[in-house]
């Protein structure tokens, strides 16, 4: 099983590479991709290093341009594809069915993934990416449980990537839009959930208001640590109650299911996390690559170790993690 | 323009689905879209009887298209969607890539449903050489992308706009209803029964926010395109889509079927916000946040 791990600058995919990622991913500084944060994303200068850091240690680089252009940006996004194909990038992560075929056109031997955005969760659909634009593997969204991932697996026509620790995506991605109706910019018009741009933080009498473009998505008493306003992870009132109606502030981790996800076939386990520190990246991987090799080695012994654990809550979202949707009683 | 009534969003009894239909068949639509679009364990309406309901629109002269499943997951669903893809009546309206693989795999012409992402005028003219005959924009794109795909339309695709009801927004592995309950989705106990037009998220301050519907989660406020019709109207859109809510459906067509033969606007639009569950908004289609009501102003 591939490790790929996430960069949001140079320092993070140094980070990535020195603590035993097998690929590394990144994105431009632009809205041509799912992580369009202000400070975030590498210049062409730090791209062309990147490329060489990467590639002289002999790990990959792949390019994610993955949100959907409208017909007034689509030449941005064509640029995007020509920049990371000319300096000889190992994959571009790509969504749009208008960016896959003038990728496909433009670079026939430049290897595509189809990025998480593209929504697919069935190996027909799979197939349509497949036969279309030849892409050669897929990113599967965090909606499957373990045992319809180890389906679409046997009848994919090509090797599938699953997500193994970060930030957790309830909706099935591509075709959540919930970020834009609150706020009018969602991931797939320009590449961010919740912008930073309409977030308000406001103390009150009683704590912290935390607002997405004017609307309460969540209030904490004295003492009660303030999240991000993430707009699923918010505490909402449903009939009487007033509880995490759509998800608790928590992050996905499979540290404990690496051996089902050997054995069912996944072929690369992505780290989430390009807008988090070179920190978050270096731990994170440190981690992942300790626990896939101890996996590889031994399955049946495998156990997660306790210091990986806690290393892992330390940079998750509320210190809490989950097995999300591939533990059946989570959905 | 033509009026289309959208496929029904939430799981009402079998009994209220075929009163509804009976009514469909009286009114001004010209189109009506059929089928379980959320939850494949809402089964009181039966594949077969969505056939017959199909049957007997098409006797009364409507357009009858069949509705695929939105987010499949269980092999069983994609299973459900190859026998759908095969029928030989009537047309699939695609709300996943896999329908998409599968018609045009058969040489089947196809629509696109809103949860397919047309973002461009690429997309759209491939789409068309593999079979599409009609695309419902995406809820989130406003009126200058849709001038902009307007302009470069491939021949022989008809344009379908999203002009009233409650937007769907997301969905996920979860079942959100079965939650509010505290059930698991495994032993939901069809909790959507009891909510005809989905649950009522709030916010903290009693803001009506979302609407909960099994997977599903839709705006509280009601989208609605009367505003724009106009626009729309120069932009040549093809076809009007109603989402139907539980009450007042059938007299919503009414207002649009008048609108778009030059009634006056502004006493329909007060009628058609009176009978609206929570309020209207219109954001996306004037480049704003989408609970925006953009420009309540009738010209």
């Amino acid at each position: 099983m591939e490790l790929v791990c996430p960069a949001g600058n140079l320092p993070s995919l140094k980070a990535a590479v020195d603590n035993g990622a097998d690929a590394v991913y990144v994105g431009f500084k632009d809205d041509t991709n799912a992580r369009h944060f202000t400070g975030l994303n590498l210049t062409e200068r730090s791209f062309e290093k990147a490329v060489c850091y990467a590639q002289d240690r002999g790990r990959k680089i792949f390019v994610a341009v993955n949100t959907f252009p409208q017909p007034r940006g689509f030449d941005r996004w064509k640029g995007a594809v020509d920049h990371a194909a000319e300096y000889g990038v190992d994959a571009l992560i790509l969504a749009d069915i208008g960016v896959l075929e003038y990728a496909s056109e433009r670079w026939p031997d430049l290897r595509l993934h189809l990025s998480v955005q593209a929504s697919v969760t069935n190996a027909e659909g799979i197939r349509f990416y497949h036969e279309n634009f030849g892409i050669r593997r897929v990113v599967l969204p965090r909606v499957l449980s373990v045992s319809q991932v180890a389906q679409v697996i046997r009848e994919s026509p090509i090797p599938v990537e699953v997500f193994g620790f970060g930030s957790l995506c309830v909706m099935v991605e591509g075709r959540c839009l919930l970020s834009s109706y609150a706020t009018g910019r969602s991931p797939n018009t320009y590449g961010a959930c919740s912008p930073a741009s309409h977030v308000r933080w406001e103390e009150t009498e009683d704590g912290t208001n935390t607002r997405l473009n004017g609307v309460l998505i969540d209030h904490y008493g004295q003492g009660e640590k303030a999240g991000y306003p993430t707009l699923c992870k918010g505490r909402f009132q449903v009939g009487e109650h007033t509880f995490y109606a759509l998800e608790e502030p928590t992050s996905l981790n499979t540290l404990s299911i690496l051996p089902e996800l050997r054995e069912i076939g996944v072929s690369a386990i992505k780290v989430e996390g390009r807008q988090r520190s070179p920190a978050y990246v270096a731990q994170v991987t440190a981690v992942m690559r300790a626990a896939i090799d101890y996996c590889m080695q031994d399955p049946r012994e495998y156990q997660p170790k306790d210091q990986w654990m806690r290393k892992l809550a330390d940079v998750s979202e509320g210190s809490q993690t989950t097995l999300g949707a591939y533990h059946r009683p989570w959905q | 323009m033509k009026l289309s009534i959208g496929p029904i969003q939430y799981f009402w009894d079998r009994q209220r689905v075929l009163d509804f239909y009976e009514r469909v068949a009286e009114s001004a639509a010209e189109i009506v879209y059929l089928g379980e679009v959320i939850c494949s364990k809402r089964r009181l309406v039966s594949p077969e009887d969505w056939l017959v309901i199909g049957n007997d629109l098409k006797q009364s002269g409507k357009e009858v298209i069949l509705s695929s499943l939105t987010l499949l997951e269980a092999a069983s669903e994609l299973g459900a969607l190859k026998k759908l893809c095969r029928n030989e009546g009537f047309m699939v309206e695609a709300n996943d890539v896999a329908a998409i693989q599968l018609l045009s795999a058969a040489g089947k012409d196809f629509v696109t449903g809103p949860s397919v992402n047309i973002y461009n005028d690429h997309t759209l003219r491939l789409l068309a050489r593999k079979g599409l005959k009609r695309w419902v924009l995406p809820v989130e794109l406003g009126l200058e992308t849709l001038k902009d795909l307007q302009a470069h339309r491939p021949a022989g695709v008809e344009t379908e706009v999203f002009a009233l009801g409650r937007l769907p927004l997301s969905y996920s592995a979860r079942c959100y209803t079965a939650r509010s309950h505290n059930l698991p989705k495994d032993d939901c106990q069809f909790k959507c029964l009891d909510y005809p037009d989905g649950r009522l998220l709030k916010t903290q301050e009693d803001q009506d926010f979302l609407v909960l519907n099994g997977i599903q989660t839709q705006s509280a406020l009601t989208h609605q395109a009367l505003d724009q019709l106009s626009e729309l109207n120069a932009l040549e859109v093809d076809v009007l889509r109603i989402s139907p809510q539980s009450r007042h459906a059938l007299r919503t067509i009414e207002i649009f079927d008048a609108a778009r033969n030059g009634a006056d606007l502004g006493p329909l639009r007060e009628e058609l916000v009176s009978l609206l569950p929570l309020g209207a908004c219109n954001g996306y289609l004037v480049n704003q946040a989408g609970m925006d009501d953009g420009d309540s102003k009738v010209a």
